[in-house]
């Protein structure tokens, strides 16, 4: 790992202008992406500015129909939170499913959301209920934050403060687990909020997460397992490596969907 | 050099590190607390695991100066050098929860980790769930199922979940 100079600023402004004055710097949440890219040298920053002591970015809220994750809550938070185990256990699940407890302990929503891993779990989750992302700057909804693979909408010097997720009444994540790395060789999250109708897909795609719509026009009649019964999406823009090929990614996307329809409607 | 100072074990500790020193290696090479290992150094096999706060996280994966202001505790801090065991290092070594040693700082680190979160009477799929972080090439981890759960009923015995002496 190269050296770097390092920052801890206490609010979203002074990060912010951290950012600003220092060329080539970057964010660090809990380190779980940044740290290990940063020792393979695919990342060199020459400053960190770390968000770990930032106040009023951190929690679980219930605000009205929506649920609001500040950007700095870690996977083990947002799994154990009471109030969204109540109204939407399906999303609670999604940070449960990620790495393992240690990793849990350390890694926050807007890390995984920024970095968007191709095999990540949050960006599922985001795009699957219409998450809107809400930044230093603006607020960007889920279906134009995820602009391909670890890329992102956000702008130089832009910081996620917040996550704000409608509540679905129906919604269900599956995920195949990579038994080495824990990452979803495939997951797939769906909802149903009223005519609104979600199929969003994790891990298959060689451009990162997207939607299905030929699922979600499947499932407008019955939201209901059987409603995509047979039913398939083409191998064709499948990501395909050592661990599974684009065909075997396409067909989990089925299975992985009626499971997750499954959860949905129990 | 920037300066960092936290609690590690109970003491308060400093020191001038470069901003990329990870935690781990300033516990090992300026601390010299050699008990907490760096078994793969990419954040997968658990032998680092340190508590932050009471919490477990792996100190290969954290920058000393994040660390700025926390409590520490590694497994040297479970025990006095010339006291008892930690119940869960007993129970290691009752249950022959160990052979080669490597992973077992990290694994009794996680195993008070799992006490903290689940509570004292711990099944074996639950041990074998949670231990999903820690990595042991020796024992094929039966025997450190069974030492966890025997650590987690003893330490239910002393009445608490808690971690170290301190
Ligand atoms: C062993 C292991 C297993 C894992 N398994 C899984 C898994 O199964 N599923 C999964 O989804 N993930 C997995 N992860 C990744 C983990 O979830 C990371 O914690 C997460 O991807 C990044 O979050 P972080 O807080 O650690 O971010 P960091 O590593 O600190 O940052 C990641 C990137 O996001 C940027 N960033 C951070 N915060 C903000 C912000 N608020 N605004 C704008 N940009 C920001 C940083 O600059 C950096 O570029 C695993 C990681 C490890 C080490
Ligand atoms: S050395 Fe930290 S997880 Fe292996
Ligand atoms: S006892 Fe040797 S690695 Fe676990």
């Amino acid at each position: 790992m190269y050296n770097f100079t390092f920052h801890r600023p206490t609010t979203v402004r002074q990060a912010a202008g951290l950012l600003a004055r220092n060329p080539d710097a970057k964010l660090l949440a809990g380190g779980h992406s940044l740290i290990p890219v940063m020792k393979q040298r695919l990342a060199s920053p020459a400053a960190l500015v770390d968000l770990g002591l930032v106040e009023g970015i951190v929690g679980v809220e219930l605000k009205g129909r929506s649920v609001s994750i500040g950007a700095m809550t870690r996977h083990a938070d947002v799994a154990n939170s009471p109030v969204l185990k109540e109204v939407m256990p399906a999303l609670a699940s999604v940070p449960g499913s990620i790495g393992d407890p240690q990793v849990r302990n350390r890694g926050t929503i807007g890390g995984s959301i920024a970095n968007n891993d191709p095999n990540a779990d949050y960006p599922a989750a985001c795009l699957g209920l219409g998450a809107t992302i809400i930044t230093n700057k603006r607020r960007i909804a889920a279906d134009d934050f995820f602009t391909g693979m670890f890329s992102t909408a956000l702008e130089e010097g832009e910081i996620i403060v917040r996550v704000s997720f409608p509540v679905a009444k129906k919604a269900g994540y599956e995920k195949f687990k990579h038994p080495a790395s824990g990452f979803a060789l495939v997951g797939v999250f769906v909802s149903k909020r009223g005519p609104d109708i979600r199929v969003a897909v994790t891990g298959a795609g060689a451009n990162g997460v997207f939607r299905v719509p030929s699922f979600e026009e499947a499932l407008k009649k019955r939201f209901s397992p059987k409603s995509i019964e047979g039913l398939t999406i083409p191998a064709s823009g499948m990501n395909a490596d050592i661990h599974a090929s684009a065909e075997y990614r396409a067909h989990l996307v089925g299975v992985l969907a009626r499971r997750a329809l499954v959860k949905a409607t129990a | 050099m920037p300066a960092v100072s936290m609690t590690v074990n109970g003491k308060a500790v400093s020191g001038d590190v470069e901003a990329r020193t990870l935690l781990v290696q300033f516990l090992r090479e300026n601390l010299r607390l050699t008990g907490t290992h760096v078994g793969c150094d990419t954040s997968q096999c658990g032998a680092c695991v340190i508590h932050v706060d009471g919490i477990a996280a792996k100190s290969c994966t954290l920058l000393a100066l994040q660390c700025e202001g926390a409590k520490i505790t590694t497994i040297e801090g479970l025990a006095a050098a010339d006291g008892p065991l930690h119940p869960m290092q007993e129970a290691f070594r009752e249950h022959h929860g160990l052979q080669c040693g490597y992973c077992t700082p990290g694994m009794i680190m996680s195993a008070l980790d799992i006490v903290r979160r689940r509570g004292n009477d711990l099944d074996e799929h639950t041990i074998r769930e949670q231990l999903d972080g820690n990595i042991c090439r020796c024992t094929g981890y039966h025997n450190i199922v069974k030492a966890i759960a025997a650590g987690a009923k003893e330490m239910g015995k002393g009445g608490t979940t808690q971690q170290a002496a301190e």
